[in-house]
């Protein structure tokens, strides 16, 4: 089923590689973009890019997805609602320093799941209100299964996945969609320096011509690339007393 | 990881880092070099391949600001020259030069000082920035232009990334009516043929030649012309001229794999030489920019058709008072060797100044030969016709030149290292070409 798409596009985490490409690809679109970064004054360019390409309607605002008390108000000072929200909010981290160091940890824990959950719940609360909307959340096949290599962010991700995935079975019938994004390897600042491999590894456009097309078609979970979905798919069918061994 | 130019020789280990804004840019040069600016990678050779470090600057690939009045475009250096004509076609503007290729960026532009078919009437396109943004080796960036700075500008320009990282430039735009092209080809039956057609289509916008390197005897140098002028919305059929800036830019294929290096020899590359030069009958016809000015982009990855080992594209320019001369020896040590390339071009110059910039006026032949022993061998006779003639190699092209060479081609030279050494450039800014030619 094709949906038409139309309305303002809020992109959390705007300043970022996925996010940039997921903006330009909205702009292309004719959507209204609304770019929220930590630092707003940072983006200029790229919403000058925006309006030089494709003639956009874009703004700049400040988001910060650690600090959840302002979520309210900082839904608040948009005016209007969005029609979707786009969340792309996520660090990394480091595995051995998490482990080391709860607080790195517990940052880790709170960029991808905490955050998002808090300013993706205050807006599930208002679209419910509304009755329209479409949610997009990008976590991340780490979170299918935890393994030794990066089970913290893995283990935050998997908690966004199950959010997402509760919102999208609480909003079903009040007119709001949820759409779940999971990437696999995509060529980001996130990743530089590691060794990715090729036929695996989408780079942000890809991401962003995915959620455009999970957007109009109406998906609800989808993979980036799509051969993410089989990988993850024996991933989990392999029983735990042969998962724990492995060295993934 | 293993980076390489377009001729996929040579490959060499580098660390490759991407800069997605300025702050990146210069977090990577405080971090220590030797390190060079990489835009899209189509430099044939090795000039954007860091002996350590490799610089990225695709993440910043923004357009800044466009002046409808002026027609000055200011953007990132990392924006592709394709992406400029698809946002600027449709609103009546052009690039004032362009290269054969649309994917290489603005910095890499600069950076090799990029021709194209206007050159005799338009020059570079360095002779169309108004200012460019340079980060320095000591974390500074500056801003340089025709009149800010103008050495550091003439320096940068050509200068192939060794006097820092372009980040930003100005530079105008030329406007269009159409995004059409009149084109006219023409045949010339040998080389005295050609050139005598060159200096007859000196008030043509356009004009290059395809020239079959393999023809010999009476027929040496005979070649297809082509010239051409942006089509004015009078010269458009009908039904176009409601929308003379709507033109359908086709699909790109992709080579999927590296055909075997058996592909392409005498007898494939002269069958090929022998048709093209019979489907050039003179005519003049109505074609859209993309099939005038970038036939070969509609095959991506067109370079696989030269298997794995790579190859080499061999551009010259020889002075006017010695081309005539040196074109007919070297394709004489080109048709003798056998060795096989298609692609072969001619092209008359104008005037150029710059440091390192590589037009001068006369004749300029590119062509491109597979990456095995053979080749090594005459392109080292070819450098020797070229010096005997006075001229010079272009470094955008170039894999293998001598230093020597270099030298007595470009007088440019010695101030550009001066400049580079008095600017505290020369530890940091270098790359594995700029190693192979002491600059």
């Amino acid at each position: 089923m094709t949906r038409v798409s139309s309305g303002s596009v809020l992109i959390l985490g705007a300043a970022s590689d996925m996010g940039r490409a997921i903006a330009r690809r909205y702009a292309e679109a004719g959507r209204a973009l609304i770019l929220a970064a930590r630092a707003p004054g940072r983006m200029e360019a790229d919403a000058a890019d925006l309006r030089l390409r494709w003639n956009a309607d874009v703004r700049t605002v400040a988001f910060d997805a650690l600090d959840t008390a302002g979520h309210p108000a900082f839904l608040d000072g948009l005016g209007a609602l969005p029609d979707t929200v786009v969340c792309v909010v996520g660090l990394l981290g480091d595995q051995g320093e998490s482990q080391r160091d709860f607080a790195a940890a517990r940052l880790v824990l709170d960029s991808n799941l905490t955050g998002p959950a808090s300013i993706l719940g205050e807006v599930a609360n208002r679209m419910e209100a509304r009755g329209s909307g479409t949610i997009i959340g990008v976590s991340s096949v780490a979170g299918e299964r935890g393994r030794a290599s990066n089970y913290v962010y893995g283990a935050a991700k998997a908690g966004l996945t199950a959010f997402l995935s509760g919102l999208r079975n609480r909003l079903s019938k009040a007119g709001v969609s949820v759409i779940t994004v999971k990437p696999g390897f995509v060529r980001t600042r996130m990743t530089e320096g590691m060794a990715l491999p090729g036929l695996l590894t989408a780079d942000p456009d890809e991401v962003a011509r995915a959620v455009l097309a999970a957007q109009a078609k109406g998906r609800d979970v989808i993979y980036v690339r799509p051969v993410w979905r089989l990988i993850m798919f024996i991933i989990r069918l392999l029983p735990e007393t042969v998962f724990k061994r492995t060295k993934l | 990881m293993k980076l390489s130019g377009w001729g996929r020789f040579p490959r060499v280990e580098t660390r490759l880092v991407t800069a997605r804004g300025q702050g990146d840019a210069v977090r990577t040069v405080a971090g220590g070099g030797p390190l060079i600016a990489r835009g899209n990678g189509r430099a044939y050779g090795d000039p954007a391949i860091g002996p350590r470090t490799t610089l990225s600057l695709l993440g910043m690939d923004r357009m800044l600001g466009f002046d409808p009045a002026t027609g000055v475009l200011t953007c990132e250096a990392g924006v592709l020259l394709k992406d400029i004509l698809d946002v600027f076609v449709p609103r009546g503007w052009f690039p004032p030069v362009t290269p054969g290729t649309k994917m290489v960026t603005v910095g890499g532009m600069i950076a090799a000082d990029v021709h194209g078919k206007n050159h005799h009437a338009a020059g570079c396109f360095g002779d169309h920035v108004q200012s460019l943004d340079l980060l320095l080796a000591d974390g500074r960036v500056v801003a340089c232009g025709p009149d800010r700075d103008p050495e550091l500008f003439a320096a940068t320009r050509g200068g192939m990334g060794l006097t820092g990282v372009i980040l930003r430039a100005s530079f105008r735009l030329i406007p269009v009516e159409t995004g059409y092209v009149r084109q006219e080809i023409l045949r010339a039956g040998d080389l005295d043929t050609i050139m005598g057609m060159f200096e007859d289509s000196a008030g043509w916008t356009y004009s290059v030649a395809w020239i079959d390197c393999l023809a010999k005897g009476a027929r040496m140098g005979r070649s297809l012309l082509f010239r051409g002028e942006h089509a004015r919305v009078e010269e458009l059929p009908g039904p176009a001229r409601s929308r003379p800036l709507d033109v359908a830019v086709r699909r790109a294929r992709t080579v999927p794999i590296d055909f075997p290096a058996i592909t392409l020899n005498r007898l494939s590359v002269g069958a090929f030489n022998e048709l093209y030069w019979r489907l050039g009958t003179p005519r003049e016809e109505l074609i859209d920019y993309d099939r005038f000015f970038y036939p070969l982009d509609s095959l991506l990855e067109w370079n696989r058709i030269y298997g794995r080992l790579g190859f080499m594209q061999y551009q010259c320019v020889l002075p006017a008072a010695t081309s005539a001369r040196g074109l007919r020896q070297l394709l004489t040590a080109i048709g003798a060797a056998g060795n096989a390339s298609f692609l072969a071009v001619l092209k008359l110059f104008g005037r150029q100044e710059g440091v390192l910039s590589f037009p001068m006026e006369g004749y300029t032949l590119a062509l491109d030969f597979p990456a095995d022993a053979a080749a090594f061998g005459l392109l080292l006779d070819l450098d020797a016709i070229v010096a005997e003639h006075g001229g010079r190699l272009y470094l955008a092209k170039d894999a293998r030149m001598g230093a020597a060479l270099l030298r007595r081609g470009y007088p440019g030279v010695a101030g550009f290292r001066a400049l580079r050494a008095a600017r505290g450039l020369t530890s940091v800014f270098r790359s594995v070409q700029s190693e192979r030619l002491g600059l």
